[in-house]
């Protein structure tokens, strides 16, 4: 049955890829989009069946694992696929934004649809395979294979500013994720485990650890490496330029799932291996996630007029929220990091699918030039309504849990942090609520009236309907029962995270 | 001279060991005999059968892999077959099949004799095929007086235009001091082990085994350290490195594409195996100087390369720029290979990963170009994805390669020489290394941009016309040849296991 299941894994990860394969080969257009239907079906099928197949009491182990030699075994590389409790969840989250955006991007009409759809495959395939990755060294061949088709979506398919805003991405993100590459390299070399497989890692590291100043160097240059691709303060101005620019479905796959990389590898790698590094770096990276995303991006989203401009920032700050999470080095703060990685993953998956959507109607970005368009599509206005408020992390959506859960990890690590963290949560109150006012209530402006004059607004078809209400159930299902993930979570962390921080914590000096 | 010596010696002519130089030597020969001897209406068969002699050789050295005379002194101590040099051989006459490939694009389009052009190429690659098997610094500076003495031929190749003959005249002068530096110091290295002896005329500081045992014997010998940084000066001309680089812009720019493209893949190659094996072999005693100088070299290198090369718009410039940087990555390569012995691998790996990129950009350059190949700037590449898709693509797996962007096999390369220079514990240099990479980012994808990305132009203007000559369509062998390129490239970044086999590592 296990190795069933762990073809399945392979499957899950090989359809998309393969499927931008036939399509590349110069398969017809009409052809082309049902087999990509399929290709972003297939996953998400495989992906719900795994996760309701997965053992409940074995989160803390891989399962479904399976191995192969591409060539570069005597360095300790090989293709090892499997899924544990942390990996699982956003093994799912991949699969669901992948269908929500596949299914969107089917129906967008899109200029060159044929490239389109294929660069779509190759990210979502890349994006499947960066969490079902055992082996670090294709953790980060996956992250990479997803990210160049985002670079080349935004160059040809972005707004305003494409060309700029691709060519910072690409220099922003190929720094940052070549300074994880070091990292993950230095822990290799320096291990001593002659192997890139976590498993083998964790146990070689967890027998001896690394001196403190390799730990100290290490996580520095994971801290910078992942930080620039999970946009930490000061290095997040790609962000919402790229999101500002992008097509909506890479959008939605970027910032929902891609982004969620760099947290991924903090909780999975560098915490379990490097765990007096993380001490060490600890509060320089809370206080640049408290003040710099959570501060001074929440103030400089509440400034923005443009509606994409400030999904990108407001992503960028609730990325804040996972950073403290993780600086608390606790189990119930990676915890709550990983269940708000898959919540805000979902929300803001579909508020950059409902803002283009709005852009349709309205034909601009401009929060300003709105108004009154819930009377005309009043399914657009209940779900963007809904998205903002998951987005805000009110009761009843996923990202509540993930908020609350961090919080109260963050109140034994900091008052001081907790307090600016809640008052961030009234920050992004304050911008969402607006923009939801400013979009679909009052007046309609000028503008608009012209516009709705020439093209009636029509509400949501089902092209869009269907992966919104996706997002949509995924948020709530997790929001009223969130042990639908936080059990495998639960399991993979005492062993993940805490026993290794907590076991070696009286070694080193207590830090002030 | 005893007659025993004599026999010795004679014994030690294994003619056959060097039957792909020889059999590639006069089937260069036999063109020239073949342009006099056939009608004029059947030359245009001629190149052909150049391709044809060339990838027999291939097959031959290819079948013939595990030689007998592996690790053999043969000739007297001259030549000495190792398994590098074997990797050296089949690299160099793949590299020369695609420079033929390209030649046969380039060449029709202008008014220039055809013929000599696969003479010398082929002659050329004999002559670096025993360049990377000698083992004596005779026979050494014989093979590289060949090599150069065919590019200064080459890279004039077009007599008409005034760029290139400018190239051919930098190369020629500056070909000439690099070689005057490099004899220089073959003669203090030769002057410092002192046996001036009449008797065995070849056991002298020519040899590099009696060299390397001098060296370990005297390793702060100073005529000897100054020798050997003087023939090391040499072959950083070879692969252009700093301060050496400084003909590479106006040589790549001005020689036609496809002598180009035999600097930057062939030449450059042969320079890397030549210092490694200087390093490996001859030089090892001296690694606390020769470390930091190659050191210093590697990062000034990497450094002037991707910044000269930040601003470049000419294609065939912005080539050579970025070359330069790749020598700084291999460097790095060079100087681990000092501590951790697998470095050499590295090195081989990353120049086969080199070549493919390459020779795929190469002939994409061509097929752009027209009569006038040296003008080439990243404008002409505009619309290029959208009326050319099948260019563009390769375009895009060439420069991506290069880029060092995952899954294609550049990035591999440029893997392995990461970890091996962790291993060597070189992380200056790393440092240097990454920021290089992030900088190269800028260049290639604005090259991949302007094929690519549409830029955003106001309505109102009026929309200049491209100015680039006609794009020759490829042909069906053509598309083939690209194809393969890119598709080995493609499928080395996800799945190195074949090159990875293959090199001794």
């Amino acid at each position: 049955m296990n190795s069933l299941h762990a073809q399945l894994l392979q499957l899950a990860i090989a359809t998309p890829l393969l499927a931008a394969l036939i399509i590349a080969g110069g398969l017809p257009k009409r052809f082309a989009v049902k087999l990509a239907g399929l290709a972003f079906v297939v996953p998400a099928l495989i992906a719900a069946w795994l996760w309701q197949q997965f053992p409940a009491e074995g989160g803390a182990t891989y399962h479904y694992l399976s191995n192969f030699d591409t060539g570069l075994g005597r360095f300790g590389i090989t293709l090892k696929l499997g899924l544990n409790g942390i990996a699982l969840p956003l093994f799912l989250l991949a699969a669901i934004v992948g269908l929500a955006a596949g299914l969107y991007a089917l129906r967008s009409g899109a200029e060159r649809l044929k490239l389109y759809l294929m660069l779509l495959l190759i990210m979502q395939g890349g994006l499947l395979g960066v969490f079902a990755s055992v082996d670090i060294f294709f953790f980060y061949f996956f992250h990479e294979l997803a990210l160049i088709p985002t670079f080349i979506m935004v160059g040809i398919w972005g707004g305003r500013d494409r060309n700029y805003a691709a060519m910072k991405m690409t220099i922003y993100l190929t720094a940052g994720a070549l300074l994880s590459l070091l990292g993950l390299i230095a822990i290799y070399v320096k291990s001593g485990a002659q192997s890139f497989d976590l498993i083998e890692l964790k146990a070689v590291l967890a027998h001896q650890g690394l001196a403190p100043t390799a730990q100290k160097y290490i996580f520095g240059l994971l801290l910078f490496g992942f930080g620039t691709l999970v946009s930490l303060w000061p290095l997040h101005t790609w962000a919402p330029l790229g999101y500002g620019a992008a097509p909506s479905s890479a959008a939605m796959l970027h910032a929902g799932v891609l982004k969620k990389f760099g947290l991924y590898g903090f909780i999975q790698i560098a915490l379990p291996l490097l765990p007096l590094g993380a001490q060490t770096w600890a509060w320089q990276l809370a206080l640049l996630a408290g003040i710099g995303n959570i501060l001074v991006i929440g103030f400089i989203t509440l400034a923005q007029r443009d509606l994409k401009q400030m999904l990108g920032y407001s992503s960028v700050m609730h990325m804040g929220y996972c950073f403290l999470g993780i600086s608390c080095l606790s189990a119930i703060g990676t915890g709550g990091v990983v269940l708000l990685m898959v919540a805000h993953g979902l929300s803001v998956a579909l508020l950059f699918m409902l803002a283009t959507s709005v852009h349709h109607r309205t034909h601009t970005f401009d929060l300003a030039e709105m108004g009154g368009l819930a009377q005309k599509t009043p399914v657009l206005a209940a779900c963007f309504v809904a998205g903002t408020m998951a987005s805000i992390g009110l009761p009843a959506f996923a990202n509540f849990w993930g908020e609350l859960t961090i919080f109260v990890a963050l109140w034994k690590f900091s008052p001081g942090l907790t307090a600016v963290a809640v008052a961030g949560v009234i920050i992004s109150a304050i911008y969402g609520l607006r923009a939801v006012a400013r979009i679909f209530f009052g007046p309609p402006s000028e503008h608009l009236q012209q516009v709705m004059g020439q093209h009636p607004p029509a509400d949501l078809g089902w092209g869009e309907r269907l992966p919104a209400l996706i997002l949509l159930a995924a948020l709530l299902g997790l929001g009223f029962y969130p042990q639908l993930l936080s059990r495998s979570i639960n399991q993979a962390l005492p062993i993940g995270t805490a026993k290794i921080i907590t076991g070696s914590a009286p070694t080193s000096p207590a830090q002030p | 001279m005893t007659t025993d010596y004599l026999k010795s010696v004679a014994d030690s002519n294994q003619w056959w060991a060097l039957g792909p130089e020889i059999i590639l030597a006069c089937a260069a020969l036999g063109l020239l005999v073949m342009e006099i001897v056939l009608p004029k209406k059947d030359h245009r068969f001629i190149p052909f059968i150049a391709i044809l002699a060339q990838a027999m050789v291939l097959l031959t050295v290819s079948l013939n892999f595990r030689t007998i005379w592996l690790g053999e002194n043969l000739f007297g101590g001259l030549i000495k077959l190792s398994p590098w040099g074997q990797v050296a051989r089949v690299f160099f006459l793949v590299s020369s099949l695609l420079v033929s490939f390209l030649g046969t694009l380039c060449l029709p389009r202008t008014k220039v004799p055809r013929v000599e052009f696969y003479h010398m190429v082929m002659v050329v690659t004999a002559a670096m095929m025993l360049l990377v098997q000698s083992n004596h610094f005779v026979m050494f500076f014989v093979a590289l007086e060949t090599v150069t003495i065919g590019f200064y031929i080459l890279v004039s190749y077009f007599r008409d235009n005034a760029l290139t003959l400018e190239a051919g005249l930098k190369y020629l002068v500056l070909g000439a001091l690099s070689s005057a530096i490099m004899l220089f110091g073959i003669v203090l290295l030769y002057g410092a082990v002192g046996k001036v002896s009449l008797n065995g005329v070849t056991h002298t500081g020519f040899e590099f085994e009696i060299l390397n045992n001098f060296l370990r014997h005297h390793p702060d010998n100073f005529l000897a350290i100054a020798g050997a940084l003087l023939v090391v000066g040499g072959v950083a001309f070879k692969i252009g490195a700093f301060p050496f680089q400084i003909w590479i812009p106006d040589v790549y720019q001005g020689a036609p594409t496809p002598v180009t493209a035999f600097l930057a893949v062939s030449s450059k190659a042969a320079g890397f195996a030549v210092l490694l094996t200087l390093v490996n072999q001859v030089f090892t005693p001296l690694a606390s100087i020769l470390v930091p100088v190659l050191s210093l070299l590697a990062a000034a290198t990497i450094i002037m390369g991707n910044l000269a090369a930040l601003t470049q718009r000419n294609a065939k410039r912005l080539m050579g720029l970025s070359g330069i940087s790749h020598a700084g990555y291999l460097l790095i390569g060079v100087v681990a290979s000092f501590t951790v012995p697998w470095a050499t691998s590295a090195v081989w790996f990353y120049l086969c990963t080199y070549l493919l990129a390459s020779m795929a950009v190469f002939g994409v350059m061509a097929y752009l170009s027209g009569p006038d190949d040296t003008n080439q700037t990243l404008d002409h590449y505009e619309h290029l994805a959208k009326q050319h898709p099948f260019l563009g693509g390769i375009l895009a797996v060439g420069l991506g390669s290069l880029a060092g962007i995952p899954p294609l096999a550049g990035f591999m390369g440029k893997l392995l020489l990461f970890i091996v220079a962790f291993q060597a514990e070189l992380y200056s240099l790393l440092a240097v290394a990454i920021s290089g990479v992030v900088l190269s980012i800028y260049y290639y994808f604005g090259w991949i941009k302007s094929a690519y990305f549409e830029a955003w132009r106001p309505v109102s203007t009026e929309t200049t016309p491209i100015t680039r000559s006609v794009i020759t369509i490829p042909t069906l062998t053509g598309k083939w040849i690209l194809g393969l390129l890119a598709l080995a490239t493609l499928l080395l970044g996800c799945y190195p296991g074949p090159l990875s086999h293959w090199l001794p590592f």
